[in-house]
């Protein structure tokens, strides 16, 4: 049986963490991989702490829960660091990420003693000088497949650009920003 | 060659929605089925179909007009979920009695109050005795094979009653997952067109729908209904053998997983099948004989059969993802106990209430469902019945 993968999101209402999960499974699915993009859904407001999820397996997926025990689980907004408990079943094999201009070392005093790997991405500088706003998704997405390793680096790129080419049909200028903004984060993801 | 794709639940729905081409789809929005109008009406304004769109102002209206649709001659479907699927309650018995065979998507979500928008089967349970075929999804692409079924199933001969397919509410409803579609013109010839015998705008035989049935006519066909709900079993497996050969996806009254020479089992409906099929794998490894029946078919009852594929079982679990307030258990467990008294007598069977109002289901609750059966086939006490997984007390 293949290796599944599972992904844990956290972040905040309108930071587009759901649209991130969807745009994982999206570029996974490419790839030929079974997959599963849900969001937990609740009282929906901007600012509000969301979770999102991803299973990524070469097998059929069955299991329909939300996912408790995850190989990755990524921070949209540092500030969520102290209010939710991020870590929470995170197992030690895989690897938090974190937007935050903050090294690893940093953050980790927050991270209740989580001895797997802790990776930082600085995803509001890197939106706001590749798209001129700060969609902090699309670079954690980058993250994201750079640490987990799910697909290869070139075959996400590729994927992404397709997907970015149909979800931003009418709005082409920003294809270009947010495929600069996942290459940047791929290569400036600290802690791997 | 299939169509492989990722959608989600909703979008499955919509999807084979469009592939079908009713001639009507009347629907008011409700959580948490609203994207399945919501997707199908930007296939009406893109041109992708034919269908009359009607945007009804609640749904009463979208089953009242369904019903109107559906008897003078068309083809149509619907969606809805809780306490849209209660507002439809007066007119959903009023499609079933007329003979009506609307298809709809019944997403499932627990009915009010306390007002909640999440998962449970509160709102199909309730409309088990309203003449309509039941059928239940356990994954995206069974909601959709199921609905593509679900046409012909209705609107045979034999038949001629609604269908509602359900699945549940954001579990499957809101999550993308991998499905294989069928081509457009596939399932175009596979539903085929509706030909109806008798309908409204018929001027060669001109009818009445809906009118006053007294006591010398009523019960009479109250009794045909009734035979129609009986004839629909058989049409279930003709349609489903017939789906088999196009997709090569088996589908039947019921699932069994490890079933056969399970000793523990469980009864189950829509997605926490799936997860208890991961955790069935798991007792396996350890020697553990666990197995699962997943109802497919809900309404009609088939209950023969079930007693057949259950009859070796030791001891038994029947979750109910709804609380009837019988104070003995829920809907399903009354019916399947039913199903075997006579039957299988000796089997040790228990209720589980699970899942309400979205509490989600882990592994770990249906494992512990197969722990408890263990120690009643380790003690031979049965205990109380009437229990609860997942909750706190």
């Amino acid at each position: 049986m293949g290796k599944l993968v599972e992904i844990r999101w956290h972040g905040r209402g309108g930071q587009g963490a759901k649209t991130a999960a969807l745009l994982l499974a999206d570029a996974a699915f490419n790839t030929g991989k079974y997959i599963q993009g849900f969001p937990e859904y609740g009282p929906e407001r901007m600012g509000a702490p969301i979770t999102a999820y991803n299973r990524i397996s070469d097998d059929k997926i069955r299991i329909h829960s939300n996912i408790y025990e995850p190989d990755y689980v990524v921070v949209v907004d540092e500030t969520l660091l102290t209010s939710i408990d991020v870590t929470s079943g995170l197992k030690e094999s895989g690897a938090i990420i974190i937007n935050t201009e903050k090294a690893p070392e940093d953050v980790k005093k927050h991270l209740k003693g989580y001895k797997g790997k802790v990776c930082t991405v600085d995803a509001r500088k890197i939106s706001e000088e590749a798209l001129g706003k700060y969609f902090p998704n699309t670079p954690m997405l980058g993250a994201v497949v750079k640490v987990s390793k799910v697909m290869g680096e070139e075959e996400f790129l590729n994927d992404a650009k397709g997907s970015f080419a149909h979800k931003f049909a009418t709005k082409p200028e920003v294809i270009e920003g947010n495929m600069k903004a996942i290459e940047r984060a791929m290569q400036e993801v600290k802690g791997i | 060659m299939a169509i492989r794709e990722r959608l989600s639940g909703n979008e499955a729905i919509a999807v084979a929605m469009k592939q079908i081409n009713p001639d009507v789809v009347a629907a008011f929005p409700i959580t948490p089925s609203t994207e399945i109008p919501q997707y199908f009406s930007q296939f009406v304004s893109n041109g992708a179909v034919e269908t009359e769109f009607v945007a009804v102002e609640s749904e009463h209206s979208a089953m009242s007009a369904c019903i109107g649709a559906q008897a003078a001659g068309g083809r149509t479907m619907t969606a809805t979920s809780a306490n849209g699927l209660a507002l439809m309650w007066e007119m959903l018995y009023i499609a079933s009695a007329s003979r009506l065979p609307v298809t709809m998507a019944c997403v499932n979500r627990s009915l009010s109050g306390p007002l909640n928008i999440h998962n449970d089967h509160s709102d199909s349970m309730g409309a088990r005795d309203s003449g309509w075929i039941q059928l239940y999804s356990e994954n995206n692409q069974e909601a959709y094979d199921n609905f593509i079924q679900a046409v012909r199933i209705g609107e045979h001969s034999d038949v001629v009653l609604p269908v509602m397919v359900c699945q549940d509410g954001f579990i499957t409803s809101h999550a993308v997952e991998n499905l294989e579609l069928l081509e457009d013109e596939k399932v175009k010839a596979f539903v085929g067109e509706y030909k109806p015998e008798h309908y409204l705008l018929n001027s060669k035989n001109p009818i009445a729908v809906g009118p006053l049935d007294l006591p010398n006519y009523f019960f009479e066909h109250r009794r045909q209904q009734a035979q129609a709900m009986i004839n629909s079993k058989n049409v279930i497996l003709e349609v489903a053998k017939e789906f088999e050969k196009l997709t090569g996806r088996k589908y039947e009254l019921f699932e069994k997983y490890k079933l056969d020479d399970a000793e523990i089992a469980i009864v189950i409906i829509n997605s926490t099948a799936g997860t208890a099929k991961t955790v069935i794998d798991e007792l396996r490894d350890k020697g553990i004989k666990a197995g699962l029946l997943k109802i497919r078919v809900f309404r009609p009852f088939p209950a023969e059969e079930i007693a057949e594929a259950l009859k070796h079982i030791k001891a038994l679990a029947v979750m109910d993802k709804a609380e009837g307030f019988s104070a003995v258990g829920g809907p399903l467990f009354n019916d399947i106990k039913a199903a075997l008294y006579g039957v299988a007598d000796g089997i040790k069977v228990v209720n589980y209430i699970y899942g309400l109002g979205g509490r989600d289901v882990k592994a770990d609750n249906i494992e512990f469902v197969y722990n408890e059966l263990q120690n009643i086939l380790k003690t031979g006490q049965l205990g109380e019945t009437y229990r609860y997984v997942g909750v706190r007390e």
